[in-house]
């Protein structure tokens, strides 16, 4: 089945001794940061068992989220930075079992259940609003993504106490109005990490978290081989062609948008039961920032995105985390350098990207209008 | 009731915002039959077939008077999908294809041979998958229809431009109901034998009981497959035809006929000055949809020259390209100077000015005063209105005291109705704006002016104010100008002399008052090869 969401590829470089150099080049972002990777786990004189665990340990929290992202750019909507409101969605969820204090399984289950509609409604909002600025969905998303902090800070920090009444005060302000700043969520920590898990090697594997990515991953792919899917890439392509194809396109972007906020809703519930606790204005923030950049670490582009780009982006971009404060420490006699290198790392590939992809739009209509 | 038309169009008219660009056309069309429709641009042809495509523009512009009745029934075609359900098939002239897609996947766009999997029996009809075999079977069959041979899992990107129109076609007759197809143009992308291959495929499925209406301006085309021709212009049907009825030159003069009221008298004696102005060699301008092709043209001074030609042929792209505004190669003299090709700036330094015909995007600056952007450019070319700030000469000012004279001035002379110089011109109409343009072009004192469609978008009124003004620069000032437009009677009652542009190319040049035949002809492109056989 053809699941190659690309636009083409170039025709195949010629013959033998070429397909190298075209594997190179067309795989050239990832392969860098391979190589960055490899020199700073060397230099960061970290055990291997030791970054290989926290991998895994990161890969089965954060993949979720990236994957997330993959059907908007499909349906040609970018990348959704408006993935901070779904993770936004995913903490009503999370805060709501902890007032009920339901912990456990069951809590995750239910945080689960419970955000599912509040992503379904933010996400349908932002698909609205996006539907309203065609051509300019990333920058808009990103906005949104600041405007509903904005309005999650209205929430719960002012409507908590005031409008919402909330007798708790492990979680409440000592005023009784907002909540703390830090929620502890050990009575949820690893109750999907956890439930089957055994160590190979002193590496300890989540089994049921990777089982949640792989169901993603194979609804990812399911959904491209259906109807549904086919609406998806044509309007990745044109949405004018689309259009008079008789494709409802509103509606169709609607429901890509829907199904990336409910999934990065979810993807955070995962994040949260893993890390154990939650910090209720920050959290969210970075989501969308970092998922992005993983999944642009992989060689995705604005226009094309695979599960492939998403796991190894994923990968590659956190082992980047794991082991840049300690090469820094060992570089330079300073952990925080290395700490900035990995924040203008993942910013930089996010503007490389787009001015990338920008400049690859500006060629491609030059190529068109010297043909006629 | 006539039960042997498959389609009949009946006293359709249509209004965009009080223009009327349809006047009670009658169109039928038999079952089986190639009914071709003619016209210059403007005729009406394209709102016509937005209409029978129910495309969105027309219904939120108000709607049409008339009555389409299609298969022996009233219809109401509201959307494309209508359109779609009643079997009304469209081949557009830019390919509405997907590049990224398959044959198979574009011909089935939105048309997916899907089956049940156990999740869409749950969630819904949306998340059936794909029958990619069963397509691909359909897809074969459409292709071979068309005589096609060719693997129908390639990407559409990449093969050569005749395949796209038959993959669009194919695309259409895989319509099971299909009745009608039009045709908008096909040929104007392929060159000759892919166009004979097309037309041969076009009588193919008139055979088989599809009537098709053919859009073209190719009249040899239209001799060689219409069965009947219908002739429009001016919003109006002016002559319907049988093929054995029908010649070129009938069909050329029908679509260019017209009343010519000549705002001079006669045709300035230009040809007695043989002073030569602006001297065009192997001029090629890249603009897109508006191609020049290595273009030679001697401009004489003082003449109105008009430069004719039907839109997409390339005659706006030459006024463009002198100026700078889109690349160029070849040689322009003025005089004995070569001037240098893709500068805006040396062209305008050089006293050629523009009147563009993207009033509104080019010729502009929307939210900036009457005054300024009268005076713009010449502040910036040619240094004038500036004031120097406390007496140091690096620091220029603009002078604002003789930028409102010279506005003034303006608005007195060419008539500007205004609030007053400082109005932004956003708010003026159509034909002011126009002025405001033209004013900023006189305060270049240019030697050659270009005027692009001078009288787009402006109402009647004011189009006769916007051409005796260029007349009165021409006879009063001595100024060269060359007026490109689509519209020829335009040009016909204005230029001494007239180049018609054809594919990028001088047609020929001809006398305002020469035959509606002879322009109808040339427009088509068949006016050298005629005078070649005479």
């Amino acid at each position: 089945m053809n699941t190659q969401l690309a636009t083409p590829t170039k025709p195949a470089a010629g013959k033998s001794g070429n397909w190298l150099l075209h594997i190179l080049r067309a795989n050239m972002v990832p392969l860098m940061f391979l190589a960055l990777c490899i020199g700073a786990t060397i230099a960061s004189e970290l055990p291997l068992s030791f970054v290989i665990n926290e991998l895994v340990v990161r890969l089965s929290r954060n993949l979720f989220l990236v994957i997330s992202l993959i059907i908007p750019v499909i349906a040609g909507m970018g990348l959704n930075f408006a993935l901070v409101i779904g993770a936004m969605a995913g903490q009503v969820g999370l805060i709501a079992v902890k007032i009920w204090d339901i912990g456990g399984f069951n809590g995750f289950l239910m945080a689960i259940l419970f955000s599912t509609p509040f992503a379904i409604l933010c996400g349908w909002l932002t698909g609205l609003c996006l539907n309203k600025t065609k051509g300019r969905e990333m920058i808009t998303s990103m906005i949104l993504g600041f405007f509903a902090n904005g309005a999650w800070q209205a929430v719960f920090l002012l409507g908590i106490g005031t409008v919402l009444v909330v007798n708790n005060p492990e979680i409440v302000l000592k005023g009784g109005i907002g909540l703390k700043n830090a929620l502890d969520y050990k009575f949820l920590q690893y109750s999907l990490d956890k439930m089957v898990y055994f160590e190979v090697g002193g590496i300890g594997i989540p089994v049921m978290s990777f089982i949640a990515v792989a169901v993603l991953c194979w609804f990812t792919r399911f959904i491209v081989t259906t109807k549904l899917g086919q609406e998806f890439r044509s309007l990745g392509q044109d949405l004018h062609i689309a259009q008079v194809a008789g494709i409802p396109t509103d509606k169709i972007r609607l429901i890509a948008i829907t199904i990336s906020t409910v999934l990065a809703a979810w993807g955070q519930i995962i994040f949260i039961q893993n890390i154990g606790t939650l910090n209720t204005y920050n959290s969210h923030e970075q989501v969308g920032m970092f998922s992005i950049a993983a999944l642009l670490i992989g060689g995705a582009t604005v226009v094309k995105a695979t599960i492939t780009d998403a796991i190894v982006g994923t990968a590659l971009f956190h082992t980047l985390f794991i082991v840049s404060p300690q090469a820094g420490n060992v570089l330079f006699g300073d952990a925080q350098i290395g700490e900035f290198f990995r924040v203008f790392i993942a910013y930089g590939v996010i503007g490389m990207s787009l001015l990338l992809h920008a400049w690859h739009k500006y060629m491609e209509a030059k190529r068109k209008l010297l043909q006629e | 009731m006539d039960a042997g038309f498959l389609l009949e169009l009946r006293n359709i008219e249509k209004e965009y915002f009080g223009n009327r660009v349809l006047k009670g056309v009658t169109l039928n069309v038999k079952p089986g039959e190639i009914h071709a429709l003619v016209g210059e641009n403007g005729a009406g042809k394209s709102t016509l077939m937005n209409i029978l495509f129910g495309m969105p523009v027309i219904y939120a512009t108000g709607g049409i008077k008339g009555q389409v009745v299609f298969d022996g029934k009233p219809v109401e075609i509201k959307s494309p999908k209508a359109a779609l359900d009643l079997g009304i098939g469209m081949v557009h002239q830019e390919f509405m294809l997907l590049p990224g897609f398959t044959i198979t996947e574009n011909i089935k766009l939105n048309r997916e041979i899907t089956k049940h999997n156990p999740i869409s029996r749950i969630m819904g009809d949306s998340l059936k998958s794909l029958d990619v075999p069963a397509m691909r079977k359909d897809a074969q069959k459409a292709l071979q229809t068309l005589g096609m041979n060719v693997d129908d899992w390639l990407p559409i990107a990449g093969l050569p431009v005749g395949y796209m129109q038959f993959v669009e076609i194919a695309r259409e007759i895989d319509k099971e109901n299909i009745k009608l197809l039009v045709f908008d143009e096909p040929t104007a992308v392929l060159a000759e034998s892919e166009a004979d291959k097309l037309l041969d495929a076009m009588k193919k499925l008139a055979a088989r009981g599809i009537a098709i209406l053919f859009i073209t301006h190719r009249l040899d085309e239209v001799l060689a497959v219409a069965n009947s021709i219908t002739v429009l212009r001016d919003g109006e049907k002016v002559g319907f035809m049988t093929q054995e009825e029908a010649t070129i030159e009938k069909i050329a003069e029908m679509m260019v006929g017209r009343k010519i009221e000549r705002i001079t008298t006669t045709a300035k004696e230009a040809a007695d000055n043989e002073e030569i102005a602006l001297s065009i060699r192997n001029l090629t301008v890249t603009m897109p949809g508006e191609m020049v092709k290595n273009i030679s043209l001697d401009i004489k001074k003082g003449e109105v020259l008009g430069l004719g030609g039907l839109a997409g042929q390339g005659k706006i792209g030459i006024a463009n390209g002198i100026m700078g505004l889109y690349p160029s190669t070849g040689e322009v003299y003025k005089g004995k100077e070569k001037l240098a090709l893709n500068s805006p700036r040396t062209a305008i330094e050089n006293k050629l000015a523009f009147v563009s015909e993207d009033r509104r995007g080019v010729g502009l600056l929307l939210d900036t005063s009457i005054e300024y952007n009268i005076a713009m450019t010449a502040m910036q070319i040619r240094g004038k209105f500036l004031k120097s700030f406390l007496g140091i000469q690096a620091i220029q000012m603009a002078d604002d005291k003789r930028i409102r004279a010279h506005a003034l001035q303006m608005i007195k002379d060419l008539d500007i109705r205004c609030t007053g110089p400082t109005q932004i011109t956003r708010r003026l109409s159509g034909g002011n704006q126009q002025k405001v343009c033209v004013a900023r072009a006189l305060t270049m004192e240019p030697e050659i002016l270009f005027v692009s469609e001078p009288t787009r978008g402006i109402d009647i009124g004011a189009k006769k104010l916007v051409l005796d003004l260029i007349v009165k620069l021409n006879r009063e000032l001595g100024m060269t100008v060359v007026v490109t437009s689509s519209e020829l009677g335009e040009l016909r009652s204005i230029c001494d002399r007239i180049a018609i542009v054809y594919e990028g190319r001088i047609e020929t040049v001809l006398s305002p008052l020469a035959s509606d035949l002879d322009y109808g002809l040339a427009m088509a492109g068949k006016y050298s090869t005629r005078e070649e056989a005479v």
